[in-house]
């Protein structure tokens, strides 16, 4: 599915290198955690492989299925099947949501050369997945994020994942600013998307949110490189020792 | 699109499909021409050509005079020079000022014998002329039942009008609505009575010059207490060539009624400028309401700034009766030059003005636009909402005056002018005049400047948008309070209106 060989990346504006050569592979119908301190490249990761702009590819590449992911415009890559669950989702005034998740569904199947989604039938699949994430209709009609709580927006962006159906979900620190409830009801929605066709990245900081989510594999991510892979057993050690420990031991 | 003008197409594709195909990709989708016979006036302005004009119109006497007098009026004025635009001089002798279809003659006594080009070209601007239902089909509208709308329509076509539907239905309510030369034949103590009231022939330049040249335009009275049935709207077409076009428009709504009318412009590709100068004059009773919705889409030049329209218009609405009230709302997407003020005279007590405009501008497009709101009478209130958004190397300002007389006492205006500027060589500017004159009124301002967001524009696009659906979608919501006003009908065009006008705006 997602294979990313030696990528390499520095800051568009200044000369600074955030990755380092990292290499990672995720296969279909797995679930990959990435964890590491602040700083570490984490989101950049995210924000490259998604295409936006400010980030310079000096070497290495990255592929979605075979197909060359970076030479990719934003939009194709999207299109391609892979989603990225923001760490800040952004507000559009006066969208409707609604309005937003329908122009988006129906871009991607023009991209995709298939045939748009009706008003009606579109209707019917956004209320029930909005149900499942306990989304109410009043939300639907709001427009995009503004207003939301930090909740709303983390579930308003697996409601998104969801009705876009990706191959590959990228989730930046979806639980940053989620309470127990709502870092619930997100996870359940993830989870609920689990599939064999379908493979995650989970961003996170910290170990609870793969209580939840259960990977398949961890990574560790410091100083723009995976230092270390391992099972879930692996964010268990972080939890209890740290990042400096397992930081401490490689570098010994 | 130079490449679709070499497509070679194959035989026995129809050379509609062609058009089609073509309309579709250009940025602009209408500027096909009508190949029509016509019949001109000699180029050029003198009082001969004035006379003409009016005796075309089977006009009585005192109509020319009216229009001689106007004539000689603009003869001593200036054109002003004030707005910030900047444009060539126009030669206004070098302009034909009456233009009519050669089948239009003989007046056609129903539409079934108006000449099918003329049907047609309405038809591919998607205005029935059939005497029909609308379905009306608008973002937002899924949860509701699509219902079918009557809209009666006055088709104007260069200098004549074409024909007017719905036109018994509406005279059984008592509201009369046809082309402005009919009702100078038909009703003379009203047209009479309130012509040159709220607009008066020496108001400026160019509506001075209309006065004198103008050639056809819709005339509106719905009688006291009635809500007029429908919709009305006119669709103004300009089709020749170094033709100018001049409509006027008169609007009563007396005691107690309403009426929601709407306004339609369209006109071929051209590489030369036309000019377009049209006066409205709204005449509000007492407790009367009018809402006059306005989607102009005159051609606006082409990507380099050549040819284009010229479009000088005044239009005014007089709240004369007490709790009177006017609603303008103006989706401004077109013309190359754009110099137009739609304005309420708050006259009667507790009379109430609007005005939402969204002026779009692209390319070398310039408009200078806004309105005014003059209060005269006590416990008068105002609202403006106007969003401006420029795109390419336009130039787009918001003029305003809001002015508060002595015996406007308590009233209130709130002003909200925001502008969105798409790229870096493209200018927008605010330019609010506020005179108060009495210590009991209040006037609100406020003004933002914004670009498109680039995280608003990544958002968009890692959820699968190409940039311009991006840019549209964004750009809608920030007009969506203008959109909003909107009738159904026009909403939806609208809102295509706007992505259209900033298709190829971005990067």
């Amino acid at each position: 599915m997602l294979k990313i060989n030696n990528l390499h990346v520095k800051l568009e504006e200044e000369d600074k290198q955030i990755l380092k050569g990292v290499d990672l592979e995720v296969p279909a119908g797995k679930v990959h955690a990435i964890m590491g301190p602040n700083g570490s490249g984490k989101s950049t990761l995210s924000y490259v492989l998604s295409g936006r702009d400010g980030y310079e590819v000096t070497k290495g590449d990255a592929s979605l299925d075979g197909e060359e992911l970076l030479d990719m415009e934003p939009e194709e890559r999207a299109a391609a099947g892979l989603f990225l669950a923001f760490q800040y989702p952004v507000e559009i005034p006066g969208v409707g949501n609604m309005t937003f998740l329908r122009t988006a569904v129906n871009a991607q199947r023009k991209a995709r050369g298939e045939e748009e989604m009706s008003a009606a039938d579109f209707l019917k699949f956004i209320r029930a997945k909005a149900k499942d994430l306990k989304i109410d209709a009043d939300m639907l009609k709001r427009p995009v994020n503004v207003g939301f709580s930090g909740g709303e927006k983390k579930r308003n962006e697996i409601l998104q994942m969801a009705m876009l159906e990706p191959k590959m979900c990228i989730l930046d620190e979806t639980d940053s600013g989620l309470d127990v409830d709502a870092m619930k009801l997100v996870s359940e929605g993830v989870n609920a998307l689990r599939d064999s066709g379908r493979s995650f990245l989970v961003i996170t900081h910290y170990q609870r949110l793969l209580d939840h989510i259960k990977p398949d594999v961890v990574h560790i991510m410091a100083n723009g490189r995976i230092v270390k892979s391992g099972g879930p057993e692996l964010a268990l050690e972080v939890e209890h020792n740290g990042y400096a420990d397992i930081l401490a031991e490689i570098d010994a | 699109m130079a490449g679709l003008d070499e497509l070679n197409v194959k035989e026995g594709v129809e050379e509609e499909t062609v058009e089609a195909v073509k309309s579709l990709a250009g940025t602009y989708k209408y500027g096909w021409e009508t190949d029509i016979e016509m019949e001109y006036a000699p180029k050029g302005l003198n009082p001969d050509i004035v006379r003409l004009i009016s005796e075309k119109n089977e006009e009585p006497k005192w109509m020319t005079e009216w229009r001689l007098e106007a004539f000689a009026r603009w003869e001593k004025l200036d054109e002003p020079s004030w707005a910030l635009l900047n444009y060539p001089e126009i030669d206004f002798q070098d302009q034909y000022y009456y233009a009519r279809p050669k089948s239009m003659e003989e007046k056609p006594k129903s539409l079934d014998e108006v000449d099918p080009k003329l049907l047609e070209t309405y038809q591919k601007l998607g205005i029935p002329l059939k005497e029909q239902m609308i379905l009306a089909g608008v973002e937002g509208a899924e949860d509701m039942p699509a219902e079918g709308r009557k809209v009666a329509v006055d088709a104007v076509f260069d200098s004549v009008s074409v024909g007017t539907t719905f036109q018994e239905e509406l005279k059984k309510a008592g509201v009369i609505f046809c082309s402005i030369s009919e009702a100078i034949r038909e009703h003379p103590e009203l047209v009479k009575k309130y012509l040159g009231s709220v607009v008066p022939v020496s108001d400026n330049y160019y509506a001075t010059l209309n006065s004198a040249v103008f050639s056809d335009g819709s005339f509106v009275y719905i009688p006291p207490n009635t809500r007029c049935p429908m919709e009305l709207s006119t669709y103004f077409r300009i089709n020749a060539e170094n033709t100018g076009q001049f409509e006027r428009t008169l609007i009563i709504a007396d005691k107690g009624s309403y009426v929601s009318y709407l306004e339609g412009c369209t006109a071929p590709q051209r590489d030369t400028a036309q000019l377009h100068a049209a006066v409205v004059e709204i005449i509000i009773e007492e407790d009367a309401e009018v809402k006059y919705s306005t989607v102009q889409n005159w051609f606006p030049g082409d990507e380099e700034g050549k040819g284009g329209i010229y479009n000088f218009v005044t239009k005014r609405a007089d709240c004369r009766g007490d709790r009177s009230k006017v609603m303008w709302t103006q989706v401004e997407t077109g013309s190359a030059v754009t110099w137009k003020y739609p304005s309420c005279i708050l006259r009667g007590a507790e009379s109430q003005g609007e005005f939402y405009s969204i002026a779009i501008t692209n390319n070398y497009q310039q408009a200078d636009t806004g309105t005014k709101m003059v209060h005269l009478g006590r416990d008068t209130k105002s609202r403006i909402v106007s969003k401006g958004i420029s795109a390419g190397k336009a130039q787009n300002t918001y003029r305003g005056l809001v002015s508060m007389h002595p015996k406007a006492k308590n009233s209130r205006n709130y002003t909200q002018c925001d502008s969105l500027l798409i790229g870096d060589k493209c200018g927008a500017h605010t330019v609010p005049y506020i005179e108060v004159k009495n210590n009991s009124s209040r006037v609100e301002h406020e003004a933002t400047t914004s670009k498109v967001d680039e995280e608003q524009m990544f958002y968009c696009r890692q959820r699968g948008m190409d940039e311009e659906e991006a840019v549209a979608l964004i750009v809608n919501g920030f007009a969506k309070e203008v959109l909003q006003a909107l009738p159904m009908e026009f909403a939806m065009e609208a809102q295509q209106l706007v992505a259209i006008s900033l298709e190829g705006s971005v990067g």
